[in-house]
């Protein structure tokens, strides 16, 4: 789960963590008293789940009250378009106002949890205001790394090997590591996924300061974090990912073709919407609809289908294994009873009671495209969506 | 032969009265597994499924002689119940449960640590060697017998795999879900030392997905370290980065995790790749043929 910039640094405010003194404007007029309440320059930046901000106008530097009302009357109301956004972008509705900093360097430190040694790793960077991932890759002896033993947690001596690969020095070393340790002990408190501050600034008097942070958190640890859940932004996620999740399907991806998909499993659901591409066609969704044994969920998907324009078509391809092919078949009839259907649907089914699965397709009087296997489903979707078959 | 569980495996069940642990239970004890324990704090002293329940892993195993424990737990609990499984002495442990939290995990992992224990999953469907043991909730009928060993990150798409390659009448000497997490207890790398071991194996199918480096981490074993055939292939192509598909580890978030880096790795380290996730039977029929 990702929340703003301006959430993320009220958190490190909380562990102690220094950050620009500023406060989150939802109209240009609380902007202009946030502003006056700064007093002189300001920072006024669009809050929005995507990074990329700066270089499309969504971060302004202000002189006065006035100008951050009008900076800010020029965000909110707009969507914002990233290079990480969609063509469609996201929705500005409140802008952070900051104080201007005096920024003498910018670096970079990270906390994320690291695949292959299954620890959390402290990154640090002089190389600050910049993709790390770039950095690593240009000069990679400018990344400076420290695994952290979850038993004993983050080490001052780790704060000051990172502090020095940072180039920092005197008390900077001291205050760099008491920032690092509380970064760790905000990332295990919250079940966070990754921890950014990027960049971190030294400022002309010598200071250091998170200027701009992101943290992301572990969906799976959210039941335990109810204080996180509802810092939730739900209209900078996609609407039908959104609609999915409260019909019960947990796992929608919107994608951009015209054919739906409906899977019961995740790497099934991939596979499919890459057979779909091999054979000419393009997944307009990945929806798993994992293995809870009920038609509901699969009346949902019909749902997803018939709401979203853009559907030509939709697969059915289900492997029974905890899910039950004759529930699954159940539901689809439920579907057809329930709504108007006006698009082909091709069905394969496998595994788990198949033949009752199959009598009761049968029996529906329904018109479906059966499909023997799993490429045959892919061809036969593609090409329905073609309107080569109906 | 087979890797990791046979007919020999004693199979222990934590969670076995439970709705999931009850139905899979069943599946297993049908398929010929010997499930001889069960573990549910609170229910010890009880028989469930004609299995006997005990309080504690220590318990069972000691009473019972289990070999290999089964996990059913919900995920808020799933760790301690493996910290308690590791702390028993379990040697392997097949861990079903999804949504297990990333920093539980660590945790985990830090005390896996220098212990005999094996982890599978969490998040898996299991381990299966057919005609043997099933220890998992894969659909037990659509396995063969024979001399090919499966890896996957995925439940379903290993089960479509397995049946193409039953219908080819390729049999498998043991199928391994390793689990679509990003911190999975087995890695691809763990499972191929082990077919690469294993004198009934002669060739491994190799099912990867979109997130982190293990496909990377496996070809450079198969490279260096593997004298058996491998028929790979990896799913998620279509996969738009930064979106979590479905498993908590299918997401792209360098350039790395891409499908495309996945398979040109696998293919450079002389992996067959199979163009399409229908042909992966096909594609091993045709490498067991050129043996």
């Amino acid at each position: 789960m990702k929340i703003h910039e301006y959430q993320a640094k009220a958190l490190l405010a909380q562990y102690g963590i220094p950050v620009p003194k500023g406060n989150v404007a939802h109209t240009p007029a609380e902007a202009r008293e946030m502003a006056a309440e700064i007093g002189g320059e300001a920072v006024v930046k669009a809050q929005v789940y995507a990074g990329g901000r700066g270089k499309v106008g969504g971060i302004k530097m202000v002189n006065n009250p006035a100008e951050a009302e009008k900076a800010a009357s020029q965000m909110i109301g707009t969507r914002l378009v990233t290079h990480q956004t969609g063509p469609e972008g996201v929705p500005v509705s409140k802008v952070l106002v900051e104080e201007a900093s005096d920024v003498a360097r910018e670096l970079y430190i990270s906390i994320l949890v690291d695949g292959t040694s299954h620890l959390p790793v402290m990154m640090a960077s002089q190389a600050g205001g910049m993709e790390i991932e770039e950095v690593a890759r240009s000069s990679p002896e400018k990344v400076f790394k420290s695994y952290i033993d979850p038993a004993i947690g983050f080490q001052p001596f780790q704060g000051r090997k990172l502090a020095y690969g940072m180039n920092l020095d005197g008390g900077q070393i001291g205050e760099a590591t008491r920032l690092m340790t509380n970064l760790y002990k905000l990332f295990v408190d919250k079940d966070c996924s990754l921890a950014e501050v990027n960049p971190l600034v030294v400022t002309a008097d010598g200071r250091l300061l998170a200027l701009d942070a992101k943290l992301n958190f572990d969906d799976n640890a959210l039941y335990r974090h109810k204080d996180i859940q509802e810092l939730q932004d739900k209209e900078q996620e996609e609407p039908l990912e959104i609609q999915a999740r409260d019909w019960g399907i947990n796992n929608y991806v919107k994608m951009d073709g015209d054919i739906g998909c409906m899977v019961n499993g995740a790497g099934l659901a991939m596979a499919v919407n890459d057979l779909i591409q091999y054979c000419g066609g393009k997944a307009a969704n990945f929806l798993d609809i994992g293995t809870l044994n009920n038609t509901e969920r699969v009346v949902n998907s019909f749902r997803m289908f018939v709401a979203d324009p853009r559907i030509k078509a939709v697969l059915v391809n289900i492997f029974g294994g905890m899910a039950r092919v004759d529930v699954i078949a159940k539901g689809i009839v439920e579907a057809y009873q329930q709504m108007d259907i006006p698009f082909p649907v091709v069905i394969r089914l496998a595994g788990t009671n198949l033949q009752e699965g199959q009598r009761i397709l049968s029996e529906s009087g329904i018109n479906f495209i059966r499909a023997k296997d799993f490429y045959d489903g892919a061809r036969k979707v593609v090409e329905a969506a073609k309107g080569v078959m109906k | 032969m087979s890797i990791l569980v046979d007919e020999s495996t004693r199979l222990l069940v934590q969670g076995i009265t439970g709705s999931e642990g009850s139905f899979h239970t069943q599946r297993c004890i049908e398929y010929g597994t010997k499930v001889v324990a069960g573990v549910t704090p609170g229910k010890g002293g009880s028989k469930h499924l004609g299995v006997p329940v005990f309080n504690t892993i220590e318990k069972a195993m000691g009473e019972t002689g289990a070999s290999a424990s089964l996990m059913f737990v919900p995920p808020a609990l799933a760790a301690d119940g493996i910290l308690e499984a590791t702390e028993a002495g379990m040697p392997l442990i097949v861990c079903i449960t999804e949504g297990i939290p990333v920093l539980d995990m660590v945790k985990v992992h830090r005390y896996l640590e220098g212990k005999p224990t094996r982890l599978i999953g969490p998040n898996c469907p299991g381990v299966m060697s057919p005609g043997k043991c099933k220890a998992g909730i894969m659909v037990g009928e659509i396995h063969l017998p024979g001399s090919v060993g499966v890896i996957s990150r995925s439940g379903t798409l290993t089960y479509d795999v397995v049946s193409q390659l039953t219908s080819l009448g390729i049999g498998q000497s043991t199928c391994v879900g390793i689990g679509g997490d990003a911190l999975p207890g087995s890695t691809f790398v763990d499972i191929l030392k082990l077919f690469q071991a294993d004198q009934d194996t002669k060739a491994v199918v190799l099912i990867g997905e979109i997130g982190g480096t293990m496909e990377q981490e496996a070809a450079e074993f198969i490279s260096h370290k593997m004298t058996k055939p491998v028929v790979a292939f990896v799913a998620g192509s279509t996969a738009p980065p930064g979106k979590r598909m479905g498993h908590a580890g299918a997401i792209i978030t360098g350039s790395a995790g891409k499908a495309s880096e996945k398979t040109k790795a696998l293919s450079q380290a002389g992996a067959t790749i199979a163009p399409t996730p229908a042909e992966v039977g096909l594609t091993t029929k045709r490498v067991l043929e050129s043996l």
